[in-house]
């Protein structure tokens, strides 16, 4: 098997479910019971809130746990929205976002928000200057997504944070849900507010994810009924997820340290590959992330070639996961300029550190070869 | 990142003689201690001020470290280069740069340590100062209230260019003043009265009170986590728990209401002083406030001092109750002193507590405890742990994480 899918999820490693296992029988307390078993669970949910929080240089309190990046996003855009509304109901985001975080903008601006949506050029980026033109004296939210899931575009998240900080009154959120561990970036430096992760996306388990809320940011909570991470999300704690999570960041950051160069090696192969193959357009930027590679091959069904390749036992996709059964062109593609027929015919290859060189020339020979056939049955 | 260097300036410099160098020394040992989880770095001292080289370590972390640490009366990152002009100049525009983020005017301040450089100070300003002008645009010269002063200390062997100066934590290197036993209840006073003690250059051992069953698991481990925050400003922590069930029981049965709380304190000070006489500590340091409660009254000092005649330190005793939460929430112990758990002092409540308790019905009532067994017993059990900085994984769920 090739699993090239990475963006969609990651296998979590087997230290991971160990974890989860060892936890769940051992350690089932709820860490609000006062006997000791839920005393256990609860330093055992400290300790790995403590480890995530030294991994990302922030301080412990500034971790909430979430069941993932859409609860994050969620989280962090609406109940910015709806605890700032008195400030201002103006709202900054971009045409590029993940549907958690679009979506999350369409219900507010039912309830009465007015959203600006950034545009983006054909490398998936967004403009400082159009940004900057863009903020009023009622704006509460910037929210952008960091690393795009489809096309591994980068946003200048930095830059932005810079700018940013000259409008104390405005809040920074950052979807970083592709970029952890393969595109690192610092909160602090960025002056980032809010910064969604996932868990699953790191070879951790589904239903757990972190937002990062800097110290001094309110937010109005969306879930209500005790007082579990700091009143920002009610509902016992899923202790096995986020011990485990924490074990999946620190392994997943120690294999991006050990092998930086790795997925970048992986990447320029397979690009490499991909521009001798006549029937593909590189759809991807020249500096975008280095797990995330999108092409197009126009006029041939993406979904035939994905069917193509799994029985061969290789999986890439088409769009995002999240979008990939509706049959439309891809949103981000399209908004980014490269035409209908691009982004009707597009495929993302995505890896992760366990990906070879070898599954990579694999790939490109099984895909020459189905193209080939397809060409000659589509003549 | 241009800064190479962090330059350390002490705090209470008229501490001469004999006394700066063992200063300087402790100083020194404690920085190391606090940096030890970044290998690269080097420490040097000098007369009068001590230098890190970062060596390609986080300067953000150290600075971060070293804010903790008592003795430092400021810090500053540093670039060094050579005792040459073109040199300083390039240094100085490198380190203006770095930090200019918008701001507009600035003076360059240059001192010559070493006489023997060829360029006058007066002369040296000039010189740095124009070569800045000539290489950053939009800049202007403010020799009265200018954003950034550009500090240049001409060395012996080097030169040290600094433009932002950190406020350090003051006070004395822990470890120059002898050791304390601090009674750390878990609330929000003992462990600021630690502090405290610690900023004035002792080293603490910690003592707490557990009565399990009556009160929870968690209260021990509040303790346990309180003097981990502690070990950030004074290095490793001893703690010894006392197990109290059963003095506190005897006194129960025995003493009369109004006077349990004064007889309580007057155990837990005995021994408080039996722990530091064989931990050759040389005072017992207290969160006690006047006024605050029924026991820190005057009057109630005085019935539960006349136990010891070790000198007992009380930091807070002239702080207001809110006086002392601002110095808690700075030193990160707030958090978890307010987490509502019940504690030895609490769980025996009686229902009235006499604020002027007298010595000699203190003593009267004592008769009918056997005050020496009970606290033989006690010290016979205690349990002593040794409390690090920073968190260690605990070993139940090593492997876990």
């Amino acid at each position: 098997m090739i699993y090239l899918d990475n963006s969609a999820t990651t296998k979590p490693y087997k230290e991971v479910i160990d974890t989860y296992m060892k936890v769940s029988e051992m350690y089932f307390g709820n860490p609000s019971s006062l006997h000791t078993l839920g005393k256990e669970a609860e330093v055992l949910l400290d300790q790995a809130r403590d480890q995530i929080a030294k991994l990302l240089k922030v301080s412990k309190k500034e971790i909430v746990f979430t069941s993932g990046g859409t609860e994050g996003n969620n989280l962090a855009i609406k109940g910015t929205a709806l605890e700032h509304q008195g400030r201002g109901k103006h709202l900054i985001t971009t045409n590029v976002e993940h549907a958690s975080n679009y979506e999350a903008f369409g219900q507010l601006e039912k309830l009465g928000f007015e959203v600006t949506y950034l545009n983006v050029n054909e490398s998936g980026e967004v403009n400082i200057e159009e940004l900057k033109k863009s903020l009023k004296d009622d704006t509460i939210l910037v929210s952008m997504i960091h690393v795009n899931n489809e096309l591994g575009s980068i946003q200048p998240i930095k830059e932005v944070g810079e700018l940013l900080k000259r409008y104390p009154k405005i809040y920074f959120h950052v979807d970083h849900v592709q970029g952890m561990t393969k595109v690192p970036i610092s909160f602090k430096d960025c002056h980032i507010d809010l910064c969604t992760i996932s868990g699953h996306k790191f070879h951790g388990p589904k239903g757990t994810g972190v937002l990062y809320v800097r110290e001094g940011v309110r937010l109005f909570s969306l879930f209500t009924g005790g007082v579990q991470e700091y009143n920002l999300r009610a509902g016992t704690e899923n202790i096995p997820g986020y011990v485990s999570l924490a074990k999946a960041l620190r392994l997943s950051m120690e294999r991006y340290v050990a092998n930086k160069n790795h997925l970048f090696q992986l990447r320029e192969q397979l690009l490499n590959d991909l521009v001798k193959i006549e029937a593909v357009i590189l759809n991807s930027p020249k500096n975008g992330a280095p797990h995330i590679v999108n092409f197009s091959l126009p006029g041939i069904k993406p979904e035939v070639v994905i069917q193509a390749l799994s029985k061969k036992e290789i999986y890439v996709s088409t769009k995002s996961a999240c979008s990939s059964k509706l049959a439309e062109p891809s949103r981000i593609l399209m908004v980014s300029g490269l035409g209908e027929e691009r982004a009707k015919s597009a495929i993302r290859v995505s890896f992760t550190f366990d990906n070879t060189i070898e599954e990579i020339n694999e790939f490109v020979r099984t895909l020459v070869s189905i193209v080939s056939q397809l060409k000659e049955v589509m003549r | 990142m241009n800064y190479n260097h962090i330059v350390i300036r002490y705090a209470e410099l008229a501490l001469k003689g004999k006394n700066r160098s063992q200063f300087e020394r402790r100083l020194q040992e404690n920085i190391k201690m606090a940096l030890k989880s970044f290998p690269n770095a080097k420490i040097e001292r000098t007369f009068g001020r001590m230098f890190i080289q970062l060596n390609g370590e986080d300067h953000e972390q150290i600075a971060e470290k070293l804010s903790k640490i008592f003795g430092i009366h400021s810090f500053s990152l540093a670039v060094k280069v050579e005792n040459e002009l073109t040199k300083i100049q390039d240094g100085a525009l490198r380190a203006l740069s770095e930090i200019l983020d918008g701001k507009k005017t600035f003076k360059v301040s240059a001192k010559r340590a070493n006489k023997g450089f060829p360029i006058g100070s007066q002369q040296l300003n000039y010189e740095v100062g124009s070569y800045i002008l000539q290489n950053i645009e939009g800049l202007t010269v403010d020799v009265h209230h200018p954003d950034v002063e550009v500090k240049v200390e001409v060395r012996e062997v080097a030169t040290y260019i600094t433009c932002a100066v950190y406020q350090g934590s003051g006070g004395l290197p822990v470890g120059t003043g002898g050791k304390v036993v601090l009674m750390l209840s878990g609330g929000i006073d003992s462990p600021v009265a630690g502090y405290l003690a610690m900023k004035r250059g002792v080293k603490i051992e910690a003592i707490h009170f557990h009565s399990p069953p009556y009160t929870n698991e968690r209260a021990k481990q509040k303790v346990i986590d309180l003097t981990k925050v502690l070990t950030e400003y004074g290095g490793k922590i001893k703690l010894h728990v006392v197990p109290f069930t059963k003095i506190q029981m005897e006194i129960h049965k025995s003493i009369p209401g109004n006077y349990t709380m004064t007889v309580m304190r007057r155990i837990m000070l005995r021994i408080s002083e039996r722990i530091a006489l064989k931990q050759k500590a040389l005072a017992i340091t207290t969160g006690e406030s006047l006024g605050q409660v029924a026991s820190q009254t005057l009057h109630s000092m005085h019935t539960i001092n006349e136990v010891t005649n070790m000198p007992v330190i009380r930091p807070l005793v002239t702080m207001d109750k809110l006086e002392v939460i601002d110095v808690a929430q700075k030193i990160g112990t707030f958090d978890l002193s307010i987490l509502p758990y019940e504690d030895c002092c609490t769980i025996f409540l009686p229902p009235e507590t006499s604020t002027k308790p007298l010595r000699e019905k203190a003593n009267k009532f004592e008769e009918k405890l056997e005050i020496d067994a009970l606290i033989e017993e006690a010290l016979a059990n205690l349990e002593s742990m040794e409390i690090t900085p920073g968190q260690e994984i605990n070993k139940d769920f090593e492997g876990l994480l």
